[in-house]
């Protein structure tokens, strides 16, 4: 990378990452204590689509406030948290949750884990069973070196 | 000229690791013991080429020689000296030398400290391990040189990103890296232990100290990172499931499987492939994290700034160690039968368990953090996968592990009695339900996780304690017993107390955090959480290479003065970046958090003050695990040569 490439590239970053604000400002919180609990619950899991991998709520970007700002009047126009959220889908595509839905092929990565395990702990009763059950006995085997040694040593 | 020095012992390192990757290999298959021999100065050679090396580049970041390139983009004559030197490795050419650097001292090591080795486990252990610093050398050289000149160089620098211009985290990478390059002498030995076809107590016995170590420094690099975004990143956060926090979440959630697997081999001769499996997956986890970190695949916080050229060959590089070594493990694995015997209730099982808890976890880690990438090529979805999916996903394989690990650890060996062992842990399950009912009868939110984390924490911390003290034995002096019981038993009992202090300080946290944000003007009291708080003066202060806005905030509890907390706001002229300090009193039950915003147009400051409860103990219990490691590190055990011990143990009955 040369380096005025690489001057572009802290340029661009600089305008990213240039906070106007930190995190929610005083201005934006509502006066409705409950309104506001659920705004900042809804901020929490929508993606600031400028910033790297940051909610909206703790980011510093411009837009993340125009988002936080969206929500809170979506909020006080009376929709439930869904209809915000899916306001929200609607103009920025799933990329902005942070929780991924569960339709289609995200079933497999909520169902990973679990088929993991279950996988894990079949096969792992299967090795337990296996244990319990083997023949004791099996001495330890020396290999060449160590029975070439051991006859010297028993010649000495 | 001491630039061109360090770049020449640098491309010599590498010429020595081509040689030490190929000639002890080639002679522990023959049996020629020279060429066997040539792997212990090799090693030690590698090692001084690269500190060398690695020295050079500090001398110019001190020196602030802005003909190099590097220094020009990450130093300023006006930063302190501290700073200087971390920003040696606060870049990606700096940070992939100190990377080599780690991998040849560990190199070193083994050759210095593993006098007791077969000769040819220890020679083909050596060539493995200078095969990776080989692939790292071509990386470095061919890809990311970091003692490049400028043909006309600036009068100043550009200076470090002020973010990681801190304490905390000057020393986070070091460490992370020690723990990441520590887990390439497991793959060594497993790799060697393939060729070798063998594997028995005596290689577990081996390979575990190196592991611990490596998981220990991983464990003090992870918790600094956290503990630096908690009072860094302005808002009290400690974990984010970044993709780079992952990168290194799941080496450290594979090498405590893999600690824990390695005693079976050793007491038991059993899980033997499995755990030379693992020993390769930490390191691969290892590699990934670094592809993750430096390709800019996956858009994360902390990535360098990065092309894809390095992604490419760090991707080969992972592809040859892995393919290479999983290959070797699928021809030679069944090869390797089991020789202990354990009934399905016993430590051994138990072991199992906790393998598969820690080892599903890191799947879990996995897929969330690669699923993104896979859902874009394979669905063409383009979507994220964040917080809320791994606190959900992840948590129940922690929360189960939490749960059985007294019972599980205080399980005896082969075959046990699994109602004697519940029935002594009946009174810390009345305890631990006994804390979790006062957490929620006390707290004013009513949510299940705070008492929940602290049940799980309690439980965990007595079952610790009471573990200890039945090693004591039954009578006589048992406190006297106490402080001569061997060091793996000590480490045993402070590291799982350790993971139940991190336990209750996560859930606390999470649970109990109050948070307040307002204007306040100068003079203006307010409250939170029975706190009283007043913002007294805002002052403008000119530090090294920053200005800052610093507030001067009294705090004091029922009209009695506690302390002064001076926030701040800074403004780094040179990187043209702003970051916060945020002021925090730190207390053994909560840390109160204060951090100034901006002045508002009508005069009055944004002011936002967090209440962290049990904030501390993530870190301490952090530190304690590591800690912990150590203890275990220190059992004479590891240092008496094996084979030598293993002949003086036999008769003597299985713990």
């Amino acid at each position: 990378m040369s380096l005025r490439s690489t001057l572009a590239a802290a340029a661009l970053a600089l305008l990213t990452l240039a906070p106007v604000a930190y995190a929610v400002q005083p201005d934006e919180v509502l006066s409705d204590p409950v309104l506001e609990e659920r705004a900042r619950g809804i901020s929490a899991g929508l993606r600031c689509l400028v910033c790297r991998n940051e909610n909206i709520d703790d980011s510093h970007a411009e837009l993340a406030r125009d988002l936080r700002l969206l929500v809170r009047e979506r909020l006080v126009e009376g929709d439930t948290d869904e209809e915000v959220v899916d306001y929200v889908v609607d103009r920025f595509g799933e990329y902005v949750l942070l929780k991924p839905t569960t339709g289609g092929a995200n079933m497999l990565l909520w169902l990973a884990g679990p088929i993991m395990a279950l996988i894990a702990l079949f096969l792992a009763f299967g090795y337990l069973r296996g244990r319990s059950n083997a023949k004791t006995g099996a001495e330890d085997q020396l290999t060449e070196d160590e029975q070439e040694r051991l006859n010297a040593i028993l010649k000495d | 000229m001491i630039t061109e020095l360090g770049h020449f012992a640098l491309i010599l390192a590498f010429l020595v690791a081509i040689v030490q990757a190929i000639v002890p290999l080639i002679g522990a298959h023959k049996r020629w013991h020279g060429w066997m021999a040539v792997a212990e100065p090799a090693a030690t050679a590698q090692f001084l080429l690269t500190a060398a090396s690695f020295a050079a580049l500090t001398h110019a970041f001190v020196t602030s020689d802005f003909s190099l390139r590097l220094v020009v983009l990450n130093s300023h004559s006006a930063k302190p000296m501290l700073y200087k030197i971390s920003g040696v490795w606060g870049n990606h050419e700096g940070s992939m030398l100190l990377w080599v650097l780690i991998l040849t001292l560990f190199g070193a090591c083994a050759a210095w400290f593993g006098g007791n080795l077969p000769p040819t486990l220890k020679a083909r252990v050596l060539a493995v391990q200078s095969a990776i610093s080989l692939a790292f050398f071509a990386f470095i050289l061919f890809t990311s040189n970091p003692f490049l000149r400028l043909a006309m160089p600036p009068f100043d620098g550009q200076d470090l990103n002020p973010l990681l211009q801190d304490p905390g985290l000057a020393f986070h990478p070091p460490f992370l890296y020690l723990g990441y390059v520590g887990l390439s002498m497991a793959f060594s030995f497993a790799v060697a232990a393939l060729i070798e076809g063998r594997v028995d107590a005596a290689w577990a016995r081996w390979v575990r100290p190196w592991t611990l170590a490596a998981w220990v420094f991983l464990t003090i690099g992870i918790a600094l990172g956290s503990w630096w975004a908690y009072y860094e990143l302005g808002w009290g956060g400690f974990w984010f499931w970044d993709p780079v926090e992952n990168a290194s979440f799941m080496p450290w959630l594979v090498a405590a499987a893999l600690l824990h697997s390695a005693i079976v081999v050793e007491k038991r001769e059993a899980l033997k492939s499995w755990t030379i499996l693992l020993a390769i997956l930490a390191f691969g986890f290892s590699l990934i994290g670094t592809f993750i970190v430096r390709s800019g695949v996956l858009t994360s916080v902390h990535a360098f700034a990065n092309d894809p050229e390095r992604g490419v060959f760090i991707l080969f590089i992972l592809a040859f160690f892995m393919g290479g070594a999983l290959t070797l493990f699928a021809a030679r694995a069944s090869a390797m039968e089991a020789k202990g015997v354990f009934g399905v209730v016993s430590r051994e099982s138990a072991l199992v368990f906790n393998n598969i808890l820690l080892a599903v976890a890191a799947f879990v880690v996995f897929f969330g953090t690669l699923w993104p990438l896979m859902a874009e090529m394979f669905f063409d979805r383009k979507l994220s996968v964040g917080a809320p999916f791994f606190n959900m996903a992840f948590t129940p394989f922690m929360v189960v592990l939490g749960a059985l690990l007294p019972f599980g650890s205080m399980l005896s060996w082969k075959r046990a009695n699994g109602g004697r062992v519940a029935k002594s842990l009946v009174p810390l399950v009345v305890l631990a339900i006994a804390v979790a009912a006062l957490a929620y009868a006390i707290q004013t939110e009513r949510t299940a996780l705070g008492p929940i984390g602290l049940l799980l924490g309690a439980w965990m911390i007595s079952g610790a304690a009471l573990d200890l003290w039945g090693r004591t034995g039954r009578s006589g002096n048992r406190f006297a017993r106490l402080f001569r019981l061997p060091g793996a038993d000590w480490g045993k009992a402070v590291a799982h107390a350790g993971l139940g202090i991190t336990f209750i300080g996560i859930a606390g946290l999470m649970a109990w955090d109050q948070e307040d944000i307002r204007v306040v003007n100068v003079g203006e009291p307010f409250e939170l959480g029975g706190y009283q708080f007043v913002l007294s003066d805002v002052q403008q202060v000119q530090g090294p290479n920053y200005i800052s806005t610093t507030g001067v905030v009294e705090l004091g509890m029922n009209g009695r003065q506690l302390t002064t907390l001076y926030p701040e706001k800074r403004v780094y002229p040179v990187a043209q970046m702003p970051t916060t300090e945020a002021a925090i009193d730190n207390g053994f039950l909560r840390d109160i958090y204060v951090v100034i915003g901006d002045p508002q147009a009508d005069g009055g400051w944004a002011v936002r003050t967090y209440i962290k409860p049990l904030a501390n103990w993530i870190w301490a219990g952090s530190i304690i695990m590591a800690l912990g490691g150590c203890f275990s590190l220190a059992d004479r055990r590891f240092r008496v040569a094996a084979g030598a011990r293993k002949a003086a143990m036999k008769g003597v009955p299985a713990e």
